[in-house]
């Protein structure tokens, strides 16, 4: 660490470092694409992997904290800038560097009013266009008569802006999203393959596509500015909402961060019990994966097939939680209730049949010719791209980026757990469709070393009624079914978050579509959409 | 084999001796039309029964088991259902074609059921150019299909109904060629005659390799004629939600799904006539008592049949593959099969011509 900050203070002399568990450095605003590029090309660093961005109103100030990973050092770092004024912030853009810092800072502008200088698309993401206000903000006017539900149909632009700095002033130029001559198709926002309400604006030339304009926020519920009301064992319910087939995963990712500010000793049972509910998870979502992908492919009867195993597995966590879907499962400390009797015995008759299941999978569709010329060298995404645009999870390992936290930054017990990380290089659907095969046999393999070894003991810790984080940030890493979701909590010392943000993988999921359709034909587009899996209640948030 | 035109000569001749020969065509016109349209609804009311419930055996589900016993009123049900649904009407569609469109696609089906032999002498006409015919008009349903689409005016639909014309009009050269094929080796284009010509040997067993290659290419261009699964293309739900039929309601979707049902049945019937003996039942050459008793079974049960157990495996397809792409789909059919046909037409023709067949 203190290598990062040497070579940093070698360029830039200005920079403040603030030491925590992440190495924080503080940037005038004007240099964050300066810093940011420095920190990207500097062959010592090479933070290529651009986590999230998080925008922040410290009151005073506007900003945005931004996170780096190093793929290849495993080290990250941190940096914040902040500018003054609340009616025209403007930060340099650093979309020019990593392609999915456009889409953050986007987020950032929706929710924060801060403009990105140069950024080409500087629309607002999750809101609709004639939204008043930026919501996170601390001054926000939550009346509900300032923003009225429209009985217009839906507005919407056609063009995109990108503001600019031009002698000292902010110039605001509008790019059209289309040319006039485009033959454009609305994909969604009601639409059997876009798995939720996501809506592909789709130009198409025949049925070759041109060029894609996603279109987020239909179901965006406000899940980061409900969090800063609430206090923080209730924020924890918003987890099960955001990618509902990895509840468990979210859940964990919140509460270990928490438990990482408030400093909780987790018992040793509720670990394993957590690692094992996060595996079953792993193992239905991917099921569910399998069986939707294929009946996006037309191939209707598969979904059946793996359904089958899901069904299996839900009802052992109905037995053991009490619900079939947003479980509510874990807690600040440990988890909510004792395991079911019957878990250890259900939990072995899965895994029993989950070998047999597996191979059908394989005999019915993926051996299958049709699948192959459906699958093979479509939507393909170079490892170079997959890391630029953040795609993680089972789809940024299938362009062979080992991007998971399981094994970069191990939380829980996974140091101490056997299991490989399956990485593929191909990068096409048909990679991200073998790799999840795959991991479904990793999890298996993770869930036996450890379900005759569960400990006795707490279930839970022993943890305040009303828990008061200290002052400070903490940043958390898991591993969802879709990739790494990352959690940010900042806390002035009371019992609610200042700021809760969310840094989801589904969202980079959705945004690289368009890079990766390019060309292919309207069906490509289904199979990759499908192949990336992403679920849409996590993309809005 | 009973031969049912004794039964019909009688009805015409009974007509014919106390009524003037004008009304007696019109009554024999009126009861063929009633008798085919009640022959036509039903039978697409078991095609949707037998399929829900073979998808479901696929699919490890039990199908439709709650409307009467085994669930078999549950088709019935669906089509009062869709009798009695409202037709949406658009407000920027050409209101002409739109209403058109589910007609011409169903008379397309209807003209081709009607001249299925269904038993020796059981058959509306037997004319010389039977199977020409079948073709012909089996054709007309594409250009319901386009016009459906176009004038939807909506774009899911135009793109389902494009994708629809390009493989319809592909596939139709495989179907025409492996009919050929057949009318090649029957010597004859009159239904009839070929029917009768498998009296001994159904054609599959008796044309060589060449009635078998034909077989299977007809069975796959059939199924693409028919718009199903993994050809399903011009509907594919994933992609276009129902294509071209996207905007149509109540008894105008009903139109179409009818006519899904029943170019499946024409299908795998014509398969039938031209690969395995029509309504001839199964004969072996010199197991003369076999033969006796497979005649005891009527023509009729044989190809109803036949043309069902063929749908199984047309519908075995569609719930086994995943769908092609339009590219796929289309250099399948013209880098593949249709050379492959000619190839066979020729085989076909030597074979004829030297007289190497049973």
């Amino acid at each position: 660490m203190a290598n990062i900050k040497d070579i940093v203070a070698e360029r830039f002399s200005q920079a403040s470092v603030e030491e925590g568990e992440i190495m924080m450095f503080d940037i005038p605003s004007e240099k964050v694409h300066e810093f940011a590029q420095f920190l990207r090309d500097e062959k010592e660093l090479a933070f290529d992997y651009l986590v999230t961005i998080v925008g922040m109103d410290w009151g005073e100030r506007l900003g945005c904290i931004y996170y780096l990973t190093s793929t290849e050092h495993k080290t990250h770092v941190a940096f914040k800038t902040s500018v003054e004024g609340r009616e025209h912030p403007a930060i340099p853009s650093i979309s020019d560097l990593w392609a999915i810092a456009g889409i953050f800072e986007r987020e950032v502008y929706d929710f924060f009013g801060i403009i990105f200088l140069n950024n080409p698309d500087m629309r607002r993401l999750f809101l609709s266009v004639d939204w008043v206000g930026y919501p996170l903000r601390k001054d926000y006017d939550m009346n509900d008569k300032a923003n009225e539900v429209s009985i217009e149909n839906e507005r919407q632009t056609d063009d995109t802006y990108e503001y600019t700095m031009k002698d000292g002033k902010i110039v605001k130029t509008e790019h059209a999203v289309f040319k006039p001559e485009d033959f454009v198709v609305n994909i969604g926002p009601q639409h059997p393959a876009t798995h939720g309400v996501l809506r592909f604006r789709t130009a198409v030339d025949g049925e070759t596509i041109k060029k894609i304009d996603v279109y987020m926020g239909y179901i965006h519920r406000g899940v980061e500015k409900l969090c800063e009301t609430l206090a923080y064992p209730q924020t924890l319910h918003f987890m099960d909402r955001l990618d509902y087939f990895s509840a468990h995963n979210y859940h964990h990712g919140l509460c270990l961060c928490i438990e990482k500010a408030a400093n909780i000793e987790v018992p040793l049972r509720a670990q394993y019990i957590r690692v094992i509910m996060d595996e079953l998870s792993r193992i239905a979502s991917h099921c569910l994966f399998i069986g939707t992908f294929c009946m996006d492919l037309g191939a209707t009867t598969m979904l059946f097939y793996t359904l089958r195993v899901r069904e299996q597995i839900l009802d052992i966590m109905e037995k053991t939680c009490g619900a079939r879907m947003t479980f509510n499962y874990d807690c600040i400390g440990g988890v909510m209730a004792d395991l079911d009797p019957d878990f250890v015995k259900d939990v072995k008759d899965l895994l029993a049949t989950l070998p047999a299941n597996i191979k059908e999978y394989n005999k019915l569709f993926t051996g299958n010719v049709i699948t192959k010329n459906r699958m093979i060298g479509v939507g393909h995404l170079s490892r170079k791209d997959a890391i630029s645009w953040s795609v993680t999870g089972p789809s940024g390992r299938a362009s062979g980026w080992a991007c998971d936290v399981r094994k970069t930054d191990p939380y829980s017990i996974y140091p101490e757990l056997d299991f490989e990380q399956v990485v593929m290089t191909e990068g096409d659907s048909y990679a991200r469709f073998k790799c999840r095969v795959a991991e479904i046999e990793q999890s298996a393999h993770i869930i036996e070393q450890i379900i005759d070894k569960i400990p006795e003991g707490d279930y839970c810790a022993k943890v305040p009624k009303v828990l008061k984080l200290p002052e400070g940030r903490w940043f958390q890493l898991v591993e969802g079914c879709r990739g790494v979701f990352g959690i940010y909590i900042e806390s002035d010392g009371s019992t609610k978050p200042y700021r809760l943000k969310i840094a989801p993988p589904c969202l980079p999921l959705a945004a690289v579509v368009d890079h990766i359709t390019e060309g292919q034909k309207i069906a490509d587009l289904i199979t990759i959409g499908g192949s990336l899996d992403y679920i849409v209640p996590d993309i809005d948030r | 084999m009973f031969d049912f035109s004794i039964i019909t000569e009688w009805l015409n001749n009974l007509l014919n001796s106390f009524l003037p020969g004008w009304l007696t065509t019109t009554i024999e016109c009126v009861l063929i039309g009633v008798g085919l349209l009640l022959v036509y609804a039903l039978l697409a009311l078991f095609y949707i029964y037998y399929e829900r419930k073979l998808c479901a055996a696929f699919q490890c589900r039990l199908g439709p088991d709650r409307v009467g016993p085994w669930g078999l009123l549950q088709s019935f049900a669906d089509m009062f259902k869709m009798l009695i649904k409202e037709l949406i009407s658009l407000n920027h569609v050409d209101k002409f074609l739109f209403a058109l469109a589910p007609y011409l696609v169903i008379i397309a089906s209807m003209l081709a059921f009607a001249v299925l032999p269904w038993g020796n002498g059981l058959q509306i006409i037997d004319f010389n150019i039977g199977i020409f015919f079948l073709i012909a008009v089996s054709s007309i349903g594409v250009l319901g299909i386009l016009l459906a689409g176009w004038s939807s005016n909506n774009k899911f639909t135009l793109i389902g109904a494009l994708r629809s014309g390009a493989q319809m009009v592909s596939y139709e050269l495989s179907v025409g060629l492996s009919v050929l094929t057949m009318v090649v080796f029957a010597g004859s284009m009159s239904i009839g005659d070929i029917v009768q010509a498998q009296d001994h040997l159904w054609f599959l067993f008796s044309g060589h390799i060449p009635a078998i290659i034909a077989f299977i290419i007809y069975l796959i261009a059939g199924t693409a004629e028919t718009n199903r699964g993994p050809f399903d293309l011009p509907e594919a739900e994933s992609e276009l939600t129902a294509g071209y039929h996207t905007e149509y309601s109540g008894i105008h979707f009903g139109f179409f799904y009818l006519a899904e049902y029943l170019n499946l049945f024409i299908v795998s019937g014509t398969a039938a006539l031209l690969f395995l003996g029509g309504w001839m039942p199964f004969h072996i050459p010199g197991w003369e008592s076999f033969n006796h008793i497979m005649d005891y079974i009527p023509g009729v049960i044989w190809f109803i049949g036949k043309a069902i157990a063929l749908s199984f495996v047309i519908i075995w397809f569609k719930w086994t593959y995943p769908r092609l792409r339009i590219d796929q789909l289309l250099s399948l059919e013209w880098k593949y099969l249709l050379p492959i046909n000619l190839f066979n037409l020729v085989l076909m023709v030597l074979i004829v011509v030297y007289g190497i067949h049973l």
